[in-house]
């Protein structure tokens, strides 16, 4: 069911990478990304997924989580494998009729598979481990500078906060919406495409009334609370850098090395 | 006959995370055909999780629900029959409305059940007139009614699919008194006239004990009670104990015996109570007021 969805969900906990900085996990998230697709050298795809491996291990998060979040895009690793498999020309493994897959193109989807999966399990480690509130503050931190052109910063954060904050809230109402149709004896899940989108239908406009009911009640509970946007806003929850951050990006930089060095050695 | 069953009925929300729970555990059931049951249960009982297996929208984690006798779950294609035969309205239904009339909205589950378009059409009339929309209503959009036409809207499209069980989570939720008794007695009506199974959640003891004839209890994911309103509501110490309590009127009606009032106990509605008090009073031929 949707609520088996976890991407993006965060699980609340108390373990060191809980307690980082949010904006000290943002810029390790970029640079982790970076990394991955620095990798050129076989060997050198150990340095990231060894690194994932002790950051789940300290996130103490499960990993059947952790590797649940892969299942959504296991039909696109499966798609694009095959597709580079038959497309890419080089030797062929062996030649049947039409199809030649190649060994170039083997190793080209096996790379790929383990980017993206390294790159889901590894960014998704940021949402488990953070409050979406964490995230949009380190995210305004971050982006502060950008005010200085004359970049709504405040704005956008704001905007992420409350997308964010109405997700788990939306997953919800399209679950019980689905019911009550299904009730009704609406068939989401069998007929062909256009049938399909069909019955989307009486899922989607109860859904879209409702967003933008919730959203015009949310402006008017905002106006309420004399919300008039970041300008003098202070916070009760201030962001601060601790050793544990320094050490943390230290150990960011050290794996970027260590790709680097695999590369240039093998 | 038992119409629905339930066997070790037990539902694990979200298992193998951090947020496994149970929602249901091992419930055993049996609701007789044509009764009227009120289903009781503070937040986060299990009441909601419980119904919404009675029509195979949840399937269990383990235990059965039968319909009839058959094991609802024993064929997975016939799934769909089941839900046109236990019709189930969830809480503020008027947010699944859709379509562009009332009548269209109301026709989508016969439609889906396959009834031919006159079908429809009688299906749909007849389900108005039980919830008293006007045919007027019938070609307007429901998005331009009022919350209260629109929830009868909504319950009239569950009704139009003439489910031999209909359950009701709390119908009238947010709805002004007046509208809730309207309501209440819409569903008693089309209990009376079409011998249709009902179970009706709500928070209200005093409607359960208007209109059900027999209360089921949820306490913590499990079975509390399932008897006679009165039977349940006699045990009204372990009900407060539980964070429910039972009618008002029953509560009066404690305290004047405790004061030595000769009233009778298991009183749980007003009309009783009118009836016993007046057995109270001097008969005719008692000495009038000076006026």
């Amino acid at each position: 069911m949707i609520r088996d969805f976890t991407f993006g969900q965060f699980f609340p906990g108390n373990s060191i990478l809980h307690r980082l900085d949010p904006r000290t996990k943002l810029l390790w998230t970029i640079a982790y990304i970076v990394q991955l697709f620095v990798c050129d050298a076989w060997i050198s795809y150990l340095v990231p997924f060894l690194y994932l491996v002790l950051v789940i291990w300290i996130s103490k998060i499960s990993w059947v989580i952790v590797l649940r979040g892969v299942k959504p895009v296991l039909p696109l690793i499966v798609f694009t494998s095959v597709l580079n498999m038959f497309f890419v020309t080089g030797t062929p493994i062996v030649s049947i009729g039409f199809f030649h897959p190649t060994y170039e193109g083997l190793a080209l989807a096996v790379r790929l598979t383990l980017r993206i999966v390294l790159l889901i399990m590894g960014t998704s480690m940021l949402t488990y481990t953070t409050s979406p509130i964490a995230l949009t503050d380190g995210m305004e931190q971050l982006l502060r500078p950008l005010e200085k052109l004359r970049f709504p910063v405040h704005e956008m954060s704001m905007i992420m906060s409350i997308a964010l904050r109405f997700i788990p809230t939306l997953v919800e109402e399209t679950d019980k919406i689905m019911s009550a149709q299904k009730a009704r004896g609406a068939d989401m899940e069998s007929g062909s495409v256009i049938e399909r989108g069909k019955a989307m239908i009486p899922l989607l406009i109860p859904l879209f009334v409702s967003a933008f009911r919730r959203a015009e009640e949310l402006a008017e509970a905002m106006e309420c609370r004399c919300y008039r946007g970041g300008e003098g806003r202070t916070k009760l929850r201030q962001l601060c850098y601790t050793l544990l951050d320094a050490w943390t990006l230290l150990s960011a930089v050290v794996a970027f090395g260590l790709v680097i060095g695999c590369n240039v050695l093998f | 006959m038992a119409i629905l069953k339930t066997e070790h009925l037990t539902y694990r929300y979200s298992p193998g995370t951090p947020f496994e729970k149970a929602a249901v555990s091992d419930v055993n059931l049996e609701i007789e055909e044509g009764a009227f049951v009120g289903v009781i249960g503070h937040t986060g009982s299990g009441k909601s999780t419980l119904i919404q297996h009675f029509n195979g929208l949840l399937r269990p984690s383990s235990g059965h629900v039968y319909l009839d006798g058959q094991d609802i779950w024993a064929d997975k294609k016939k799934i769909r029959s089941v839900r046109f035969q236990v019709g189930l309205v969830f809480q503020y239904p008027e947010y699944q409305l859709f379509e562009e009339t009332v009548f269209k909205d109301i026709a989508f589950g016969p439609t889906n059940m396959g009834m031919t378009p006159d079908e429809v059409k009688r299906a749909v009339e007849e389900a108005m007139e039980f919830v008293g929309l006007s045919a007027s209503l019938a070609q307007k959009s429901p998005f331009d009614l009022s919350g209260g036409q629109k929830r009868r809207v909504a319950i009239a499209g569950v009704m139009a699919m003439r489910p031999r069980v209909l359950i009701l989570d709390e119908p009238t939720a947010g709805l002004d008194p007046k509208g809730r008794d309207r309501i209440l007695k819409q569903i008693r009506a089309f209990h009376d006239q079409t011998k249709t199974t009902v179970l009706l959640v709500s928070h209200s003891m005093e409607d359960i004990a208007d209109y059900a004839e027999k209360a089921l209890v949820m306490n913590h994911a499990k079975l509390f009670a399932y008897d006679t309103v009165e039977s349940v509501f006699s045990r009204s110490k372990e009900l407060e104990e539980l964070g429910l309590s039972v009618p008002q009127i029953t509560r009066v009606f404690h305290k004047l015996r405790a004061d030595g009032m000769p009233v009778r106990e298991n009183v749980y509605t007003i009309p009783y109570a009118i009836k016993d008090l007046m057995r109270q009073l001097p008969k005719k031929g008692g000495v009038p007021h000076d006026s």
